[in-house]
């Protein structure tokens, strides 16, 4: 067996014990948020990291797949857990949308096209009140008072998504993706149907976004527009995650899920009540500053780069 | 029999006209050089041929069946692979996944992909670099990518656009032997060359074109000798003489 399978069992393993070495609701909680964004960041990466069609707006999946099971409950009765499938497939018909008005655009234009469908389905949400009911949002009742199933569940669909994307990059597919990334006009004269195979990368990613939406109305058992479908909070974070983790890798986005949750989380609590409290307010500068850092000294991200990582601090180390 | 027909040719970009009314064809198994000087649209006819652009007016055949309006990547299945004048090599990728991604327009199973990848790059000539990424390939071997990218497409008729410049001597000879094993393989080929050493010992037939028009067309030997060709080169006094 190779080293890096040890690797990725103890990880696995590592998962399955981790509630019962850490029982603290809080840090459980935070684990969860870091696995639900492994999800988005995964599939914010095989679109914008393999594919190289950059997504400024992600949170439209997100949104979508959170609001189809917020309102499969509070229209239709329909437990939400169901959702989590149908917000995977409404996000992918949103996507199959999207795909066919923006895939006409390529590079920064389809970034902006994907950050203006963001921001219009915000604005659906917000105003299309007999739905959504607006800014008031959608409040439900959790089914677990217990973290613990919710954790499970979160743990799974993050293992899903790195392994679905996984097999996909050592097919036709992945290698499909990857030569629209590097020449797209190069690859349709490959015979690779570049439209197509566009598309496809956006359905995946879509459906695992929208699934992840769906568990955070689950868990969260509230949602607002401003916060599901957050410019700042989601379509950006998802490309810090994937940024600072290391875009085109498979596991990079879940490195950077768990740097970006646990930097984040740093800020907003003060540094744990331990800073004074306008150091919250600084998130956004130092998110700023992160990816200053990271585009000049780790352009590949930190699984990426971990080979520069690692012999620097190494000499870092050997010196001292 | 004839492979590729081309009708009447015409592709206007606004008030240019850089394509005008060019007719020709090209026999199964032959080769077929394109000369003209710089400008007088031979890349343009490419292009029309694989539709990366859309052709103004005319048509265009391939085993009898009109390609026109087909998307480039149907052409490609069809059987007319291409290489670029301007090399476009999948960068951060290896050569080897350059040329398996190009092999899966025949095959589904990425098994069958890379040993098609690894035959062709045995055949190329490009086995020891199998392993560098592309970016890290110098230009005569970045050529040579071109070509057994297109290769791997298994196409019936390959159009290689200026394959030849930029090489050195030795590489020029290793090109040549490259185009004739091709012919010899069985695929036909319509090159765009303006390197004369290439194109006057490899081609059966030549059609030369100038400011997007016909001006000639037959052996190497009579085109060379043809006074338009010579005034569209060398100038209007050397076609006197």
């Amino acid at each position: 067996m190779e080293k890096k399978h040890i690797v990725y069992i103890i990880l696995g393993l590592l998962g399955v014990v981790f509630p019962f070495l850490v029982t603290s609701d809080y840090y459980l909680h935070l684990v969860i948020i870091a696995l639900m964004w492994v999800v988005i960041g995964s599939s914010w990466n095989l679109l914008a990291g393999y594919t190289g069609q950059v997504s400024f707006g992600h949170a439209m999946f997100f949104g979508i797949g959170a609001y189809t099971a917020g309102i499969f409950m509070t229209k239709l009765e329909i437990s939400a857990w169901w959702g989590m499938a149908f917000g995977g497939i409404v996000a992918m018909l949103i996507g199959l949308f999207v795909g066919w008005v923006c895939f006409r655009l390529r590079g920064p234009y389809f970034a902006l096209a994907t950050l203006a469908g963001g921001e219009i389905f915000r604005l659906i949400a917000t105003n299309w009140e007999s739905l959504t009911d607006g800014m008031v949002g959608i409040l439900i009742i959790q089914t677990f008072r217990s973290k613990l199933p919710y954790y499970y569940i979160a743990l799974a669909l993050a293992f899903l998504c790195i392994f679905v994307i996984h097999v996909i990059m050592k097919t036709k597919w992945g290698y499909y993706f990857v030569s629209i990334r590097e020449d797209q006009d190069a690859a349709e004269s490959l015979g690779i149907n570049t439209t197509r195979y566009k598309n496809i990368s956006l359905l995946v990613s879509s459906f695992f976004t929208g699934m992840a939406g769906a568990f955070y109305m689950n868990y969260m058992g509230f949602i607002d527009p401003h916060v599901v479908f957050s410019l700042h909070y989601i379509s950006i974070m998802a490309i810090l995650v994937g940024i600072v983790g290391g875009v085109a890798t498979i596991m990079g986005p879940a490195v950077g899920a768990f740097i970006m949750v646990g930097l984040q989380e740093t800020f907003r609590s003060a540094f744990f009540g331990l800073a004074p409290s306008w150091t919250s307010e600084a998130h956004a500068l130092v998110f700023g500053l992160l990816v200053i850092f990271v585009i000049l000294f780790l352009p590949n991200g930190v699984v990426g780069d971990w080979l520069k990582i690692k012999r620097n601090v190494f000499r870092v180390g050997a010196s001292s | 029999m004839v492979l590729l027909e081309v009708k009447n040719l015409t592709k206007v970009f606004g008030g240019l006209k850089a394509v005008s009314n060019v007719s020709f064809h090209v026999d199964e198994g032959e080769i077929m050089g394109l000369i003209g000087p710089n400008g007088s649209g031979k890349t343009t006819i490419f292009n029309c041929i694989n539709h990366y652009y859309t052709l103004t007016s005319g048509d265009i055949f391939f085993e009898g069946k009109s390609v026109k309006g087909l998307k480039t990547h149907t052409i490609c299945h069809m059987g007319i692979g291409r290489t670029f004048q301007v090399v476009k090599p999948l960068s951060r990728m290896t050569v080897l996944d350059n040329v398996t991604a190009s092999a899966f327009c025949r095959v589904g199973s990425i098994k069958e992909a890379q040993d098609e990848a690894l035959r062709v790059l045995e055949f190329s000539d490009l086995m020891d670099q199998k392993d560098k990424l592309a970016k890290s390939l110098p230009i005569g071997k970045r050529k040579r990518l071109e070509i057994a990218r297109a290769l791997a497409t298994k196409p019936k008729l390959i159009l290689l656009d200026e394959t030849a410049a930029g090489l050195t001597p030795s590489e020029l000879d290793a090109a040549i032997d490259l185009i004739k094993k091709m012919r010899d393989n069985g695929i036909t080929i319509l090159i765009v060359e303006h390197i004369m050493k290439v194109i006057m010992s490899i081609s059966d037939r030549i059609h030369a074109i100038n400011f997007g028009q016909t001006i000639a067309e037959g052996t190497p030997h009579e085109v060379a000798n043809n006074p338009a060709v010579i005034e569209a080169y060398l100038g209007e006094a050397y076609a006197q003489c």
